[in-house]
């Protein structure tokens, strides 16, 4: 599967498209196909992401997994601060990115 | 330290309102981000993994209690509570906001601070050796050289589309703390005939492709130093290489055409330059290096220190160095606990220091380019005292030059540009050798970890240098061994093939091994590998 | 033609010859410089040159600073051009080294070039303006 990501222009956060909008968990990331292109010129125009692009990952039970690492580092947040991710009570969450 | 008059202070605040106005654009759509994305770099404002990431400058790394606390308000204020001090002898921050960021910036003014020039194919901020002023073995203190050139630097019309970015650094010792010969150009001060001049070094530098620096200019004097520097980078702004951003740096040019025919170029150059009357008198040096001048040292400070604490005696010979002032000492402090994240400091760290610096040390600290912070002028009397503070704040760890001393980038945990992750890496070598007998017993070993080929984390000068990159999709780490930053310059060799996260620690062990098993009384890991060779490193390691 | 300038005597109007041409014939009165023409090839031949332009293809390639300042140190005083892929922000880096017209790839807005040049009252260095640098003004 195909999603698109970016970085939200005013907090900088990183921002998955949901099919309708931008969310911060790729748990919510839609499947784009092949239209990746198009929304990212419509959303770039509206100025709600910066420096949008698509990329691969792999359909889970848990979710899209990006199929890059450094894309799953984005989607969690820096390994070596777990207080800082977007799973801080999960101990585990960084076992996902590897 | 140097205090900004109101010349200064408008080319700050003009650099504010400057980037308040272009933020306002940018969120307002009025520019792109392919517009607005030059503009912030040279602000220092980065997109990183994930977030805006603001790179903070701190000159030759020198800074007061005000400024240091300023930092932690900032850390706290616009960030999450820490900050990152970088081998280039600055601060980033990787949280900011950039509907923040001019406000930001304004915090950052008010203390006579900016994020100019951070970023940006220009002349970055100029580093210095961190124990300038207070070295015993210092030909004079080279801050207000440096400051003469980052004056010199700051928005220079000529020089700030450089075909790439430009470091710049300043020592004045035969002792190299700064890697002098690994920037762009490396200026030594040194002494002729009772006067202080520059021996300029041109095209060293780390990244895909590390080179030393050759010497340019054996000796230019202070009254010429900016007519010849101004030279050097008039010669690469002309010629250097803009094909290819790979062989872009000044380093490339000077080994294309040689160290020969690039002194040739610079001496025309500056022959010409130097009839245009862009040097200041001496008396600007002059009026810079006031602001320099040794603070008042009690002339009786006491020279004994009671080591009765077996902990404050370790510290002690770890981490507190010679001071040229008798009854004064130099104290590092290390950013590298055992486990930790090396070169991050919390808010509350970072205030520590800052009063600690202004109670015990006159007022200043260091960023220095191993990630660590220095108290540059600590009476002797008063480090018993200075050590239970840090202690109280976990910034006590003595370790200093010591393998868990490792500098380390922030590699794919923060950085867009990493093709692995650097620090998780430097965490597990620490605590494997986090025992303090076995570390002391390594003695000096400079570990340096980059997470991509931009080197950031400087392992071509490490004396074990391990570089993570991208096999496919999955981090793999390669191992160099040999090079140093320090006044025995060398780049180091990779030994074979990489290694995974757990592999690479293993081979980190085992070549200390070796090491334990070959030295020579009084060798350093570094000595002894130059002494014997590879081989028996690749037998234990691959074998 | 100058989208801006910064000069009261009469435009020069007639086509800018390349630098090779210029060498070539030399009868031209007006001669464009790519990035990599050396600048200093023109300095025999100042005196009866009316306009000089500097190309900016992309506006990261900062040659062109360089070339504007060795022909004003020189001595050229015709009108020395930047054309090309220029920024907003570059305009008073510009004006520094010597350039006084502009003819931008893309159109500038007048009040964001104003305000970008009164932006910074004061500068650290001398350069081919007549501004005093920051030194100047400190030992005077």
């Amino acid at each position: 599967m195909k999603l698109l990501t970016g970085n939200d222009l005013k907090s900088g956060a990183v921002t998955w498209w949901t099919g309708s909008d931008w969310s911060i968990h790729v748990e919510h990331a839609a499947d784009v196909g092949e239209h990746g292109e198009s929304i990212l010129q419509a959303e770039e125009g509206a100025r709600r992401v910066n420096a949008p692009y698509i990329i691969d990952a792999v359909d889970t039970a848990e979710g899209p997994r990006p199929a890059h690492i450094k894309e799953r580092v984005r989607a969690l947040g820096p390994t070596v601060r777990p207080d800082l991710t977007l799973k801080p009570a999960d101990p585990d969450a960084g076992d996902w990115v590897i | 330290m140097y205090s900004y008059d109101k010349y200064d202070q408008s080319i700050v605040d003009g650099r504010v309102a400057e980037f308040r106005d272009q933020v306002k654009r940018r969120l307002a759509g009025e520019i792109t981000e392919d517009q607005f994305k030059p503009l912030r770099l040279m602000n220092g404002l980065y997109l990183q993994l994930h977030a805006y990431m603001l790179r903070v400058a701190i000159p030759y790394g020198t800074l007061d209690s005000r400024q240091m606390h300023k930092l932690a308000d900032i850390a706290r204020k616009y960030d999450r509570g820490y900050g990152h001090f970088t081998t280039r002898q600055n601060i980033q921050y990787n949280w900011i906001k950039l509907e923040d960021c001019p406000d930001l910036l304004d915090d950052l003014a008010s203390v006579e601070m900016h994020a100019i020039q951070t970023s940006g194919n220009c002349i970055r901020n100029i580093s210095s050796d961190q124990y300038a002023g207070a070295a015993a073995d210092e030909v004079t203190d080279p801050r207000p050289w440096a400051e003469l050139l980052r004056q010199w630097s700051s928005f220079h019309p000529e020089f700030s589309f450089l075909p790439r970015k430009f470091k710049i650094a300043v020592i004045a010792s035969k002792e190299d703390r700064a890697a002098m010969r690994l920037h762009d150009i490396g200026i030594e001060l040194t002494q002729k005939n009772g006067e202080i001049g520059a021996r300029v070094f041109v095209g060293g530098g780390m990244g895909r492709t590390p080179m030393i620096a050759p010497e340019i200019g054996p000796f230019v004097k202070a009254e010429d130093l900016l007519s010849y520097i101004e030279a050097c980078m008039r010669v690469y702004n002309r010629f250097g290489r803009r094909d290819n951003m790979y062989k872009a740096r000044i380093k490339i040019l000077v080994h294309e055409i040689g160290a020969d025919e690039y002194r040739r170029q610079v001496e025309e150059e500056f022959a010409h330059v130097k009839k245009l009357g862009i040097d200041p008198p001496l008396a600007e040096l002059e009026r810079i290096t006031e602001f320099f001048a040794p603070p008042e040292f009690a002339a009786d400070a006491d020279i004994k220190v009671d080591r009765s604490d077996p902990d404050f005696a370790l510290w002690l010979d770890q981490n507190v160095k010679d001071h040229k002032q008798p009854g004064y000492a130099i104290v590092n402090i290390s950013l590298k606990p055992i486990g930790g994240i090396p070169g991050d400091a919390s808010a509350d760290q970072m205030d520590v220091m800052a009063e600690i610096a202004k109670q015990y040390s006159f007022d200043e600290l260091r960023v220095t380019h191993a990630q660590n912070i220095v108290l540059p002028h600590v009476a002797k009397k008063d480090l018993h005292t200075v050590w239970r503070a840090l202690r109280e704040a976990k910034l006590a760890d003595a370790n200093l030059d010591l393998i868990s001393d490792i500098i380390s980038c922030p590699g794919l945990d923060y950085c867009s540009l990493a093709n692995a992750r650097s620090i998780p890496v430097a965490q597990k070598i620490a605590t494997r050798f986090a025992d303090m007998d076995r570390q002391r017993d390594l003695g000096e070993l400079k570990l340096k970890i980059s997470g991509c080929i931009n080197a950031c984390g400087h392992h071509h000068a490490g004396h074990i240098g391990i570089l993570g990159v991208d096999r496919k999709g999955v981090e793999n780490y390669q191992l160099t061994f040999g090079g140093s930053g320090a006044e025995d310059v060398a780049i180091g060799k990779i030994i074979g093939p990489g290694f995974d996260e757990d592999g690479i620690v293993d081979a980190v062990e085992k070549a200390t091994d070796v090491y334990r098993e070959l030295r020579e009384e009084g060798e350093r890991f570094l000595d002894t590998y130059r002494r014997v060779g590879v081989t028996p490193f690749k037998e234990a390691i691959y074998g | 033609m100058a989208e801006l300038r910064y000069r009261d005597d009469e435009p020069h109007e007639q086509p800018a010859v390349t630098l090779d041409a210029f060498l070539d014939q030399s009868n031209a009165a007006a001669v464009r410089l790519e990035p990599d023409d050396d600048a200093r090839a023109l300095i025999p031949y100042l005196d009866r040159i009316s306009l000089i332009e500097v190309g900016f293809p992309a506006f990261r390639d900062g040659r062109g600073y360089s070339a504007a300042r060795i022909l004003r140190e020189a001595g050229y005083t015709g009108e020395l051009r930047a054309q090309g892929d220029i920024l907003v922000d570059q305009i008073a880096f510009m004006r520094r080294c010597g350039f006084d017209s502009f003819a931008p790839e893309g159109s500038l807005d007048p009040a964001a070039v104003e305000r970008a040049l009164g932006q910074f009252p004061y500068a650290y260095q001398t350069a081919a303006d007549d501004a005093d640098p920051i030194w100047k003004l400190r030992h005077e």
